[in-house]
């Protein structure tokens, strides 16, 4: 991993005293992760060049965790080939006088504004050229990005995330050097090895004067304070690799509409209280949305959340603050795991469910096995469906053509063949069922989400 | 006196504070066979005599009672049960657990109940309490018999208490000591000729001697088993009655009664009954014989037992079928289900009630047979069988040959009765009644802490969260349930290698299997790629008939987590198409007898699942360290000709700079384009399973044998596993071997497998060893661990490797995985199979070291 600093003020050679480190010399700083090697490939009076060479040790970032997730730390690791917060952590450790603005030497040089440019050999940015030039440009950096095939013997593989990027500016050092510590990770935006307590503090530090300005300030703090993932994915993540990645991504249509998950779920809370249901099942209850409403409406007397995730009960308990209601509502509210697939005795005997956008997380082979479980065997009177509907993905921009809202569903619905479904099952189980949309009303495409309502005929 | 207690009963202990119960209850009882009224008072309270716990205590005396009964242990209430609420209380709980209840009455004069008191330091009754008690022990005396105890023992002087002693008398339906074999027929309705024949046709000699009695025998001594209804509807009820009452007089047969009997008997002793469903037939043919007929007809009738518990506990039988909870338990309810069944409350389009389908909820080990209700063919649900094929309605009479299982029948000469509902009313489905209860799993048989039953190793646990996490994984990727009828096992390497300067050497792999005792190893060639489960259908009935998945299919391959391998449905099945046309032209369903076959295999190339993850780490790794390195290089030589001094620094960046170009040059064998199924390559290594057969008894030359036949005919779509034959002791062959794994690993192959010449394996000490050892290349752990790796440095870390965890890991999933194939081949009720799945998936999900 390796950063170069080049100066042509005259005498270039002054920027050894700025950094604190003389240009004809090949220093070693041992590092909590490896060493860092400071030396200057180039040091005349009209350009100096100071690099900074990080030896990252792999095996030791792996064996000297206590626990390892087992997917994060990797042997095979891009951390020794790259920029990243150990970049940060170095700057800091090895031209921590530099980066806190002071010069013994030469103080009238610290404020003073130095044609400069940094060139940082890989680092990734998820994000692209776009993100790069978003990050360094408002800071008046002219910044130029190379980027690279992942590997040429398959083409088709397209680019890699790595970037060569060069950022000049005339400021001074210590400015290029807090931009460095707090943009790379940014950049980089993969998981912090070092996430302390004091994090927040030192980005306030190091974002001291420009970060409050910068027009990406927002994302520039949610990914700088980044922290690692919930061990509790840890089980779940190592039987399935591939489903690693459980954040969705900014863009889906359901963060563009905040409002709309909690539109659908007064709309469920009505239809159940219409039909007076007071023993109630929120089958896939996540981490409790809806049961959060039917906590604390008085006209639900019993009701048990449902889910296949451990970890997401587990968050649906604290979120509820399960364990420390109120007496009047201690013991409401239950949290089963369960899974859908499977016939659950503890299921039977309810006035009503709600599957709020659940089945669509069902492989469709597996749908029928649903229908027994909820409409045969649990058979509440009543049972709320919702699922998108498909034709009003046309309406997110975002959204590819024939891309699914979220890269778990399986399967998305028209108004059509959700109607077809429904009629169906009501037909084979002896319910009758009425469907309506959710959400805003477009004319040609419908509602966002589409809700059936199916209440079992009597005798 | 000597008093016969049922071997399970509760048995009351009757009397007044001071008549010496505690005694009693101590001299002949098991300790834990006691319940003690003042001793739950001590647990609730620290005070046995504190009265205002009585009511905590009680609660909890009646919890473990019934925890007791439930487990069918005879258990003892050592408390005054004087009053009738008291023991009414504890007469529920044995009926609840039907459970027979005996009663033993300590009867002692007031006196020397007040004497033994004063004598007591802990405790001062009043002398009025004790008289109380006393009355109320009178007034209940005559009582007891009605408040259903099943037996009364008054014992009324210190003399006859001292002369008690008992003996634990087993229940009339316990003959777990009778092992047969069996032949079990179900309802006979008076159909003798079909009787006759059938009882024949089952091997049995059949004479009658001159005054008509018959004399039946079996050469191999098996008897008969009548699960009752012999009697009303059909032509000749007299004879199928003195055949079975002969029979079972003579020891070579077994009756319990059906419920035509019981009305029989009632009507014959007297009590008014309605003459309904042919019970006037009876009654018919009876008025012809004579009266000593009647009169044996009577007592035979009155002597039957509702159900017996037969071979070891192993299996029950009932006329209409018996839930797990009453095997081998008396009471009324007991005989009633035995009887009748149970009913929904609920009737039928023909008025006719229905049955509550207890089969369905059955969870017991025993095998339960059972009639009572005619069907057209007899089926297995849950260890149960209903074996009335209605014989009388037009039927057939069938026989189950136990411990055989076979079904063996006779057609009805006639119809004799026209039946209300008709016999083959229900269409019948493709699917058997197993497959259609099985739709659907219940999540009580799979889900929690379990405990799974293995033939290779004995119980298998898994803990809760890990059952947990293989719940989800099931629900939210797996394929159905039906399909997933094994995963295989982890695989662990060899033992570090402290030598050579890589992590992994066959050396140790041929050493572990040297100190287990096995001479005899295999070296396989181990493929880079996914490792798939191949269910190979000889047709798409097949996989209805067999495998309960109604749509038309020609099997599944499915991943090491149960998921289909290929998104695309097409796609799986043309590949089965090929596999399938591949195994008729080597002949693997003929010569296997099977219509189906299960390979566990690996397909390549290894890009066609893990794209992703080459893509977002291996290929990103590698060009990161391409490119960083190079510039870091770079800029270090520019230094050096400054004169600084970087000379360390270049050769370290050099020759990281080596490791990542083989970094790279090793992942890159293991990708290329997959366009079509022609850019696929199968490698089955194990044939693991066929109709009726797991071939865990087969050696692995005999699998790659069948295999070599197989890849051989479709060698454009699979490829065979190439290997070598090693004895661990000859220093010679062990050098053929390390060579042989040298050159393979050269030549960009991931390692190789070794693996005892016997499947399934074990030590001399009989425990179960490792059934696969992999060696990984030197060149294919770069991937693994690192380009790095081999810089000494690291090496020295890295060696530092736990195996244990996997180690277990691996032989614990090798019993699960074959102990669902044993358990699916044996034609078992899903779950039972489904069970194993989920345990091998929760083993997955423990934290072990994903590089092993």
């Amino acid at each position: 991993m390796l950063l170069t600093i080049t100066t042509t003020y005259s005498p270039a050679t002054e920027l050894g005293y700025l950094l604190h480190k003389h240009p004809n010399k090949v220093q070693t700083f041992p590092l909590t992760f490896g060493q860092a090697h400071v030396f200057y490939p180039e040091a005349t009076a009209a350009r100096c060049t100071a690099a900074l060479l990080l030896s990252v040790d792999p095996v030791g970032l792996v064996r000297g965790k206590t626990r390892g997730d087992g997917l994060v730390d990797q042997y095979v690791n891009d951390r020794p080939y790259t920029a990243s917060s150990f970049l940060s952590v170095a700057i800091a450790q090895v031209f921590g006088t530099a980066l806190a603005g002071h010069c013994k030497a030469r103080p009238e040089l610290v404020e003073q504004r130095l044609p400069l440019e940094a060139t940082i050999a890989v680092v990734p940015s998820q994000g692209g050229t776009p993100l790069i030039r978003s990050l360094f440009e408002p800071l008046g950096y002219t910044v130029s990005a190379t980027s690279y095939s992942l590997d040429e013997q398959f083409p088709q593989w397209g680019d890699s995330p790595y970037y060569t990027v060069r950022l000049s500016a005339t400021l001074p050092l210590y400015q290029l050097l807090n931009h460095l510590y707090v943009l790379i990770p940014v950049l980089d935006n993969d998981k912090h090895y070092y996430v302390g307590d004091d994090e927040v503090a030192k980005l306030l530090r190091h974002g001291d004067g420009w970060l409050e300005f910068h027009p990406e300030r927002q994302l520039i703090a949610k990914r700088y304070l980044k922290r690692s993932r919930h061990l509790t994915t840890i089980a779940l993540s190592r039987l399935v690799p591939e489903n690693v990645d459980e954040e969705p991504s900014s863009l889906t249509p359901e963060n563009q509409v905040p409002s709309l998950h909690e539109q659908r779920l007064m709309m469920v809370v009505e239809e159940l209280k219409k039909h007076e249901s007071h023993r109630v099942l929120d089958l896939g209850c996540g981490e409790g949305r809806l049961l959060r409403y039917l906590l604390k409406d008085p006209s639900f007397k019993e009701v048990v959340g449902l889910d296949v995730s451990h970890p997401a009960l587990a968050r649906a308990q604290e979120r509820l603050h399960l364990d420390r209601l109120p007496s009047h509502l201690d013991g409401k509210v239950t949290l089963l795991h369960g899974s859908l697939t499977y016939r659950d005795r503890r299921l039977e005997g309810f006035d009503a469910a709600a599957l709020v956008e659940v089945i669509e997380h069902l492989d469709l082979s597996r749908i029928p096995a649903f229908e027994r479980v909820v409409f045969e065997f649990a058979r509440p009177k009543v049972v709320v469906v919702t699922t998108p509907n498909a034709e009003y993905n046309r309406l997110y921009p975002s959204l590819p053509q024939g891309a699914m809202r979220h890269k778990d569903h399986r399967f998305e619905w028209t108004r059509q063949q959700f109607a077809d479904w429904a009629q169906k099952v009501a037909r084979r189980f002896g319910y009758a069922v009425r469907i309506d949309g959710l959400g805003p009303q477009d004319p040609t495409v419908g509602s966002p989400s589409q809700m059936g309502v199916f209440t079992q005929h009597v005798g | 006196m000597l008093a016969k207690i049922p071997e399970l009963s509760l048995v009351l202990l009757i009397g007044a504070s001071g008549s010496g119960k505690s005694s009693f209850a101590r001299e002949h009882f098991l300790p834990t066979e006691v319940l003690s009224s003042d001793a739950c008072r001590a647990m609730v309270s620290d005070d046995e005599a504190n009265q205002s716990a009585t009511g905590d205590a009680f609660d909890i005396l009646h919890y473990i009672a019934g925890k007791r009964l439930a487990r069918g242990r005879l258990t003892v209430i050592d408390a005054t049960n004087v009053q009738p609420e008291a023991r009414r209380s504890l007469i529920a709980l044995a009926r609840q657990h039907h459970v027979l209840v005996t009663a033993i009455v300590l009867n002692l004069p007031e006196q020397v109940c007040i004497d033994r008191n004063i004598g007591r330091a802990d405790r001062q009754f009043g002398r009025h309490v004790i008289q109380k008690q006393i009355r109320q022990l009178k007034a209940s005396l005559s009582k007891l018999r009605r408040e259903g105890m099943h037996q009364v023992i008054i014992l009324s002087s210190e003399d006859e208490i001292a002369a008690f002693h008992w003996t634990r008398q087993p229940l009339w339906n316990n003959k777990s000591d009778d092992h047969g074999p069996f032949d079990i027929i179900g309802d006979v309705h008076g159909c003798f000729d079909e009787l006759h024949a059938l009882v024949e046709k089952l091997g049995y000699h059949v004479l009658q001697d001159s005054t008509g009695t018959y004399q039946i025998r079996h050469p191999e001594s098996r008897k008969l088993v009548f699960l009752g209804d012999l009697v009303d509807r059909g032509p000749k009820i007299t004879d199928v009655l003195r055949f079975v009452m002969d029979a079972v007089d003579s020891g070579t047969a077994l009756c319990v009664p059906g419920n035509h009997e019981w009305k029989l008997l009632r009507q014959l002793k007297g009590i008014p009954v309605t003459v309904s469903h042919g019970l006037q037939e009876t009654l018919d043919q009876l008025a012809r014989k004579d009266n000593a007929f009647r009169e044996r007809t009577k007592k035979f009738f009155g002597r039957l037992v509702s159900h017996y518990v037969l071979d070891g506990g192993r299996l029950v039988v009932a006329h209409a079928g018996l839930p797990a909870s009453m095997h081998g338990r008396g009471s009324a309810k007991v005989r009633e289900f035995a009887l009748y069944g149970e009913t929904t409350g609920e009737t039928d389009e023909f008025g006719l009630p229905i049955r509550y389908n207890w089969a369905a909820d059955y969870r017991g080990s025993a095998t339960v047979v059972y009639g009572h209700t005619p069907i057209p063919r007899p089926e297995w649900l849950n260890h149960t069988i209903n074996i009335d094929t209605g014989c009388v309605f037009g039927g057939r009479l069938t026989a189950l040959r136990y411990p055989e299982n076979e079904l063996v029948d006779e057609a009805a000469r006639r119809v004799y009765t026209d039946p209300i509902r008709p016999l083959n009313f229900h269409p019948v489905s493709q699917l058997s009644a197993q497959q259609v209860h099985d739709d659907v799993l219940d999540i009580a048989d799979i889900a929690g802490k379990r405990r799974v039953q293995t033939n290779l190793m004995g119980t298998v646990t898994v803990p809760e969260e890990n059952s947990a996490a293989a719940l989800e994984v099931l629900s939210r990727f797996a394929a159905d349930p039906k399909w997933l009828i094994y995963l295989p096992p982890t695989m662990s390497p060899a033992e570090t290698s402290q030598e050579s300067n890589t992590l992994e050497h066959p050396m140790e792999a041929f050493s572990y299997f040297q100190h287990q005792g096995v001479a005899e190893v295999i070296c396989e060639q181990k493929h880079m790629g996914s490792r798939a489960v191949i269910i190979v259908c000889r047709d798409g009935r097949v996989a209805t008939r067999r495998f309960g998945v109604q749509e038309n299919s020609l099997g599944i391959v499915y991943t090491r987590t149960g998921r289909h391998f290929f998104e695309n449905p097409d796609m799986e099945q043309a590949v089965l198409d090929r596999v399938r046309m591949a195994s008729e032209t080597a002949g693997l369903f003929e010569r296997l007898q099977s219509d189906w076959l299960l390979f566990d295999a690996e397909i390549m190339p290894w890009s066609l699942k893990a794209q992703d993850l080459l893509q977002r780490q291996y290929a990103a790794v590698g060009r990161a360290a391409h490119i960083g390195l190079a510039a870091a290089l770079d800029t270090l030589t520019q230094a050096a000709r400054r004169g600084l001094d970087t000379a360390d620094l270049i050769s370290q960046i050099t020759s990281q700079q080596t490791h990542a170009e083989q970094f790279i040059a090793a992942y890159r064998h293991y990708v290329w384009p997959v366009g079509s199924l022609n850019d696929l390559k199968i490698a089955p290594f194990h044939l693991l399973a066929s109709e009726g057969k797991v071939h865990m008894d087969r050696d692995h030359l005999w699998h790659l044998a069948q295999l070599q036949s197989l890849t051989a005919a479709d060698s454009a779509l699979m490829m065979s596993t190439p290997m070598l034959r090693v004895l661990v002791d000859k220093p010679g062959s062990i050098e053929a071997g390390v060579a042989w794994w040298e050159n393979i690993t050269a030549a960009g192959f991931e390692g190789m497998v070794v693996k005892p010449q016997p499947f399934v394996a074990r030590n001399s000490g009989g425990k179960l060893i490792q059934p696969a050892i992999k060696v990984r290349g030197r060149e294919y752990l770069r991937i693994i661990y690192g380009p790095d790796y081999t810089a000494k440095e690291n090496l020295d870390r890295l060696r530092h490797r736990a195996l244990a965890a996997k180690r277990a890991s691996a032989l614990r999933e090798f019993a699960l995985g074959l102990e669902g194939l044993q358990r699916f081949v044996a034609g078992e009720p899903l779950h039972r199979v489904h069970e194993c799945v989920l345990a091998v998936l929760a083993l997955e999900s423990q934290p072990i070291d994903p590089r092993l």
